[in-house]
Order: C-alpha cells, then sequence, then structure tokens
C-alpha cells in the first residue's frame, strides 16, 4: 500500500476507532465474570440480537429497556456500571411468540447495558446501549 | 414486608388461533434492592420478587430470573403464542417464599 495523504488519514481512523473499541469494554470485571458465568467461556459474536434502551434517562429508578433475540434460548441483561451487573435474565419455554422481553431496570449512573442471547444452536450474541443516567437509581 | 402486593396482568380477551399475542404484567412490590441505607445507616434488608413465570395451559412462555436491578413495581412485556383456546397463568416467587399468583383466559376468536 502507497502511504498516500488519503491512506494515511483512512488508518487514523481505523486504529482510533479500534482503540475506542478496545477502551470500551473496561468495564468493570464484574460484567466480564458474569458474561463468563453465563456463557461458559464461549466466544460471543454481535450482531443478531438487538437491545433497546433510551439515550438519556431522566430517572436511573425506572429505565425502559427491551431486548428481541430470533433464536434464542434465553437472554440475559447487564447493567455494567452498578454495584451488582447482572439485571435479569430471561428464558423462553415452548409457548413464546417472540423471542423478546420488556421490563424497566435500575441504574447507578451513566453506563453502558449488554444483552447477551444464548442462540438455540449454543452459540452467543451480545448487543449494548449506552443510557445516560440524570438521576441515579440505587439509593445510599 | 409483602403486603398489597396486587398483580395486574394484560391480556386480549381472544385471539385467532395460531396468533401471538402481547402480554404486559405489573405487580406492586418495592423491590428493596438491599443496597439503600436507611435514615440512621443501616442497610436496608433485600427483599424483591427474584422469579417471575408465565405460562400458558401448563406449558411454559417465559421464565424470568429477577436481580435488585429491577425496578419498583416489577414490569414485564413479552409474547405468546396461543394454538388453542385457554388459560395464562403467572407466578411470581418472592424472597420471604411467598408466591403471587394470578391467570386470565383466552378465547379463540
Amino acid at each position: 500500500m502507497e502511504f498516500t495523504r488519503r491512506n494515511i488519514l483512512a488508518l487514523g481512523s481505523g486504529a482510533f476507532a479500534a482503540a475506542s473499541f478496545a477502551g470500551m469494554p473496561a468495564f468493570a470485571s464484574k460484567t466480564d465474570d458474569a458474561i463468563a458465568a453465563f456463557t461458559g467461556g464461549a466466544s460471543v459474536a454481535e450482531g443478531g440480537i438487538e437491545l433497546t434502551a433510551p439515550e438519556i434517562a431522566e430517572n436511573g429508578n425506572t429505565v425502559p429497556v427491551s431486548v428481541i433475540a430470533p433464536g434464542a434460548v434465553s437472554i440475559m441483561l447487564l447493567a455494567t456500571g452498578n454495584p451488582t451487573p447482572a439485571v435479569a435474565t430471561f428464558n423462553f419455554g415452548p409457548m413464546a411468540g417472540t423471542r423478546s422481553g420488556a421490563t424497566r431496570i435500575r441504574l447507578a449512573k451513566t453506563q453502558d447495558v449488554v444483552a447477551v442471547a444464548k442462540m438455540e444452536d449454543g452459540s452467543f450474541r451480545q448487543a449494548g446501549a449506552t443510557v445516560k443516567v440524570t438521576i441515579g437509581g440505587c439509593g445510599g | 414486608m409483602a403486603n398489597d402486593v396486587k398483580p395486574r396482568v394484560k391480556v386480549p380477551k381472544s385471539a385467532a388461533a395460531g396468533d401471538v399475542i402481547t402480554i404486559k404484567t405489573l405487580i406492586s412490590h418495592q423491590m428493596e434492592s438491599g443496597v439503600r441505607k436507611d435514615g440512621d445507616g443501616n442497610i436496608i434488608p433485600r427483599s424483591i420478587i427474584n422469579r417471575f413465570v408465565a405460562d400458558f395451559n401448563g406449558q411454559n412462555i417465559i421464565d424470568v430470573t429477577l436481580e435488585p436491578a429491577i425496578s419498583t413495581n416489577p414490569y414485564f412485556q413479552f409474547d405468546a403464542m396461543v394454538p388453542e383456546a385457554g388459560e395464562f397463568k403467572f407466578t411470581w416467587y418472592d424472597d420471604d417464599g411467598s408466591v403471587y399468583e394470578t391467570s386470565k383466559k383466552i378465547k379463540i376468536a
């Protein structure tokens, strides 16, 4: 590859994106532990799961979130910035119409919410969303 | 601390056979997280609903494990298949051992 100005710029932005991505999963290792406990150490792919959460939550005591992952057998929700990251686990039975669920959760501060789905074929999918919290919801 | 626990469930009265319907549930419960402190600095003990199960004619729709990060008055929305007329059964399990139940019938239109 020739080092033209255009190439260097493209490289630079790529490196920046990689660096910021590497910075993001620096959330508490508790979250990683929870994901590892759920997946049994299997690798987690992106895509195939959709997590819907507000960009800004005025009140961290009740933040509506919904998640859908076609073909999932169970979905775990995690709040990476809470004292305890676990939020809820949805296990779907034979009468589930869609592999989706919605609930309201507590968020202590601005943080990433992560959903991990276990698919029917045994693979794992992950999605995340950042929620800005104006008033935290864990009291204390 | 399980006083005034009242489950509310919204299920359509009827559906076509094979339809997928949306169910909304809400139960009044303070969901004390075990993290908060009272005025004297003592931690208020945890008291939450830790499990929610929805069944249709004895077959499971969804089984949810709840953690303290679920908001006061836990709300759930999910979809269920309706292959035949029958009864939905909703069960909530409290930390203190209480079990709250409610059920809704659905007709095939």
